[in-house]
């Protein structure tokens, strides 16, 4: 057998949610920078991903690494309609955090704060979790980000109506189920192929 | 082997039609659009099978929908796994399979410290061995694999990554494989959402039809 897992000392593992930047170390080998074909670089889709150890293991599979990029970018960044930037990393943010991924909700509970600028609520969503009171409309995208994460899915009409009422129309509700459910791609490869690290990449 | 499948897999699962305002509404994030379906491509109807063949991927997609207890994506993938294999006793182990292994989720442990007290233990699933044999022990491990992602994701580990290695996976396989649950699990949560919303905005033109 060729192939062989990397196992990492444990030592700077983060052991509680935290919106500071976190480095991310990976059980398999990703492929070298040196080995990567046109193939691998289209799979990148930005050839500056190259640097990040997380997109050269996944770049093992180019075409579903650059699909799953792409499906990513606008779920997120696409913000001509719909649901305003921050509430979709909330989505985020409240998805990974009810999965357990440590590194996932550093990544977006920051972005949330950043484009939201309430970085106090989301501080009180890492500490004390999904129940936490962050006024209605909050609850409501996070609710419905949590049903829609359990297995089997807890995602019903009550939750509609609560993000409804909460004053959300229709192509931003849209944008709650794209957000939450993208995450619950992103945490299941994040958790499952390496751990985060307190300790930055250089 | 590209493609046969025109029609986008959310949109027939979810039920959505074109000129629906649900349909115009995910025309608006076209990338987002096109690229869930070229994902579902990637991994259903790949350029390159050498690392899992078809016949695998359609085995954990009829079990990772089959778990979540969502009936149109279970029906769905199920019926193509029955077409990708030969004879019935592997369609009807995989059955029984998925009915031992419903559970709820997510559970799992976090790292040793504060978070400790939100630990939950569930369901650690494996495959008996006469089942082992039927399915082979690589795809046995796929499954095993595919439920802890499914059920228990922060329960990961390089055991886990080890065992896939003791049972043939490659690490570009266990990639695919990996995408390939991850994915599921969106595709399934995107379906069910819309699906949703889709009965809500039905009932409300029902409603205004009567109030007219």
């Amino acid at each position: 057998m060729s192939d062989s897992i990397v196992v990492h000392a444990g030592e700077n593992q983060p052991v509680v949610f935290t919106q500071q930047e976190l480095g991310w170390l990976p059980w398999l080998d990703p492929l070298a920078g040196a080995a990567l074909t046109e193939r691998h670089w289209a799979g990148l889709v930005d050839r500056s991903r190259a640097k990040s150890a997380y997109f050269r293991l996944l770049v093992r599979d180019p075409e579903i690494l650059e699909a799953r990029t792409k499906t990513d970018k606008d779920i997120f960044y696409n913000i001509a309609d719909g649901l305003p930037r921050a509430e979709r990393e909330l989505a985020a943010a409240a998805t990974s955090r009810y999965n357990g991924c440590i590194y996932c909700t550093s990544v977006h509970a920051r972005f949330a704060t950043v484009h939201s600028k309430r970085g106090e609520d989301i501080q009180r969503l890492l500490d004390q979790g999904v129940g936490a009171d962050l006024g209605k409309r909050w609850n409501a995208i996070v609710k419905a980000s949590v049903a829609l994460a359990s297995t089997p899915i807890a995602f019903g009409q009550q939750h509609i109506e609560e993000l409804r009422s909460a004053g959300l129309e229709d192509a931003e509700i849209v944008d709650v189920i794209n957000g939450a459910a993208f995450f619950n791609w992103a945490n299941r490869l994040m958790l499952s192929l390496g751990e985060p690290s307190t300790v930055v990449d250089a | 082997m590209m493609s046969t499948e025109t029609k986008d897999i959310i949109d027939l699962l979810a039920g959505i039609e074109p000129g629906s305002s649900l349909y115009d509404i995910r025309a608006k994030r076209s990338q987002a659009y096109e690229n869930a379906q070229r994902s579902y491509l990637a991994l259903f109807e790949p350029d390159d099978v050498s690392d899992v063949t078809v016949a695998e991927r359609y085995a954990v997609a009829a079990f990772v929908a089959g778990i979540h207890a969502e009936p149109a994506t279970a029906g769905f993938y199920s019926e193509k796994f029955a077409g990708a294999v030969d004879g019935s006793e592997q369609v009807a182990v995989l059955r029984a399979e998925i009915d031992g292994a419903k559970t709820q989720g997510p559970y799992g442990a976090f790292p040793t410290g504060p978070l400790s007290v939100e630990d939950k233990v569930g369901l650690i699933y494996r495959v008996a061995g006469e089942s082992q044999r039927a399915l082979s022990g690589r795809l046995a491990a796929a499954l095993e694999h595919a439920h802890l992602l499914v059920f228990h994701p922060r329960d990961a580990s390089p055991a886990a990554m080890q065992r896939l290695l003791e049972a043939g996976w490659s690490s570009t396989a266990i990639v695919t494989l990996s995408q390939l649950v991850a994915f599921l699990s969106f595709q399934i949560r995107t379906i069910a959402g819309l699906r949703t919303l889709s009965a809500s905005l039905g009932h409300r033109a029902d409603a205004s039809a009567k109030a007219g």
